[in-house]
């Protein structure tokens, strides 16, 4: 069990990247799991399209917590088509046992022993709903 | 497992109680989680099942299915016999007037949502049904919704600083435009009982009904609705040792028989033509279609293997169980500040469901390891989010104790809780 739980997660968790609100967002989405009350906020700047500035506040699990903070730390540059193509890429990861993403995107290994415990892959999966939801407010 | 060791009291104080006996019924126990004894310490969110309980199931599907006041035959007079006979179980657990009283639903939401759609149906905008900060989901949006399609207003009675039904402002909020107070009986987050005697007093006072949602209440033994002087009480087959799928709803007689049906369909009518339709009688007025027959057989059995148990016994050993999990928790805090008790500290009156907060830790992270030492528990907002803004959290762990949870099973849930503190908070 304690595997959902290595040193990087909970490095992540302890010490999240990007952590707080943005003044002045662009965009900006509260989402709530339902299952388990975690609650993510992302707020995001954009410039040309494509994300300048992100910030987020988790009241969330471990998981939910690291998943913000390596989303906010690989997300500069990124527009809305490259988010939900990571955010399928590491849904099939966990649900489908495919490949773990490329480039700057692997950090995201560190979540591969969640797609044994399908009652947690929303917690991996909620920031990147909420930054796409976030990017499509601006839109 | 841990080394470190919270507390391991041995052998059962209460020794008149033979917990193990209880605990040998129930087959759930025979099996492992990941090579680990189960430790079920999640009852208040569904109750594992005695062998009775099974047993009388599989010999009503084996021996006696067939659908119920409908045809002649054989076995159709069995299934009939057998579905009213637990009714009738159902009505002396419940200590009511008559099994006409006994309205099988789905559950508790089932229940209440029956009251919401049949009385709720009879309100008129501007009346007012009050309800409270500490429900549970189920019976705070059915409220909202005939808010939403009536007009009615809601009234909340608040949450107190130990999570119980606060009726400090119970005279204020009840008004004569009061037509329900529909409150828990004790409460599924903080295990808080809710004082039920003020309630029914200030509803009789304006004319209004009482509605208790007793789905904590009623694993712990008999209820008595006559004492009690409510008009409505609803609980689960789940959670009280029965099937899924059932559940029950008591309804005072002269106040079922002025109830509008809820659902259209079969059973409940006593003629159709094509212009109109008569109803039938109370309780099958509130029964369309084929209830669940084998759950609701088994929900019998259930209540009369309770009844057959120690549970006077039974009642000083939760007890019991119930103060080793909030000092243990205490002990593991040891004065740091860290875990705080959603609950009343006291141990009489209070259900045994034991919820805490630790800063920092989300209760997902802090189930999910001790699911690692085999103990299995609730974590998350339990349907109660508006306690839980009450409280300023958005979730607390609960670990809920039964008849059958033995000193094992608190050992086992105080070591692992100790050892997820010093992983996530070392």
């Amino acid at each position: 069990m304690t595997n959902l739980y290595q040193k990087d997660v909970l490095h992540h968790a302890a010490a999240a990247h990007r952590a707080g609100r943005l003044d002045d967002p662009d965009g900006s989405v509260m989402l709530d799991n339902p299952l388990c009350g975690d609650r993510v906020t992302i707020d995001i700047k954009l410039s040309d399209g494509a994300i300048s500035d992100i910030a987020h506040e988790a009241k969330a699990c471990v998981l939910c917590q690291a998943s913000a903070s390596i989303l906010c730390d690989k997300a500069i540059g990124a527009d809305a088509s490259t988010l939900e193509n990571v955010q399928s890429q590491i849904s099939a990861m966990l649900k489908q046992d495919a490949p773990v993403p490329q480039g700057k995107w692997e950090a995201l290994s560190i979540f591969l022993p969640v797609a044994d415990h399908k009652s947690r892959h929303a917690c991996v999966l909620l920031p990147f709903e909420a930054a796409i939801n976030a990017l499509r407010t601006v839109d | 497992m841990s080394n470190s060791k919270v507390a391991n009291s041995g052998k059962d104080a209460t020794s008149a109680y033979n917990v193990e006996a209880v605990r040998a019924q129930f087959p759930i126990f025979e099996r492992e989680i990941d090579g680990q004894p189960l430790h079920y310490l999640d009852n208040a969110a569904t109750a594992q099942t005695p062998r009775a309980v099974l047993d009388a199931v599989a010999v009503h599907d084996s021996r006696h299915r067939a659908n119920v006041m409908r045809s002649i035959h054989h076995l159709a007079e069995e299934a009939t016999e057998a579905f009213e006979a637990a009714r009738g179980q159902v009505a002396q657990f419940l200590n009511a007037t008559s099994p006409t009283e006994i309205v099988f639903t789905s559950g508790t939401t089932g229940a209440i949502n029956l009251v919401a759609h049949a009385f709720g149906g009879t309100l008129q905008p501007g009346d007012e049904v009050v309800i409270s900060q500490v429900e549970h989901h189920s019976n705070i949006v059915p409220w909202q919704m005939v808010r939403d399609r009536i007009g009615i207003t809601l009234r909340v009675l608040s949450a107190s600083a130990d999570g119980a039904v606060d009726l400090a402002a119970l005279q204020a909020i009840v008004t004569p435009r009061t037509k329900l107070i529909a409150v828990t009986h004790g409460s599924n987050v903080s295990g808080a009982m809710t004082n039920v005697a003020p309630i029914v007093a200030a509803a009789r006072a304006v004319g209004a009904k009482v509605l208790l949602d007793g789905a904590q209440r009623a694993p712990h033994g008999p209820i008595d609705v006559q004492a009690l002087g409510v008009d409505f009480y609803g609980f689960s087959s789940h959670k009280t040792f029965g099937p899924n799928g059932v559940g029950v709803l008591w309804g005072r007689s002269e106040v079922l028989d002025a109830l509008p049906p809820f659902m259209g369909g079969g059973e409940m009518i006593r003629t159709v033509t094509l212009d109109e339709t008569i109803y039938a009688e109370p309780p099958h007025r509130f029964e369309a279609g084929t209830p669940p027959i084998a759950q609701a057989v088994g929900l019998g059995a259930a209540l009369a293997w309770l009844c057959a148990q120690d549970l006077t016994g039974a009642a000083r050993h939760e007890q019991r169980l119930t103060g080793r999990l909030i000092d243990g928790l205490d002990d593991i805090d040891n004065n740091r500040g860290l875990i705080r008790l959603i609950g009343p500290r006291e141990l009489d009156n209070r259900l045994p469901v034991v919820s805490f907060a630790i800063e920092g830790l989300h209760p997902h992270d802090i189930c999910q390891l001790l699911d690692g030492h085999g103990v299995a528990l609730r974590g998350g907002h339990h349907c109660a989010q508006p306690l839980m803004d009450f409280f300023g959290l958005t979730g607390t762990t609960r670990a809920s104790v039964a008849l059958y949870n033995n000193d094992g099973d608190v050992d086992a849930f105080l070591n692992g809780l100790d050892d997820v503190i010093k992983l996530l908070k070392p």
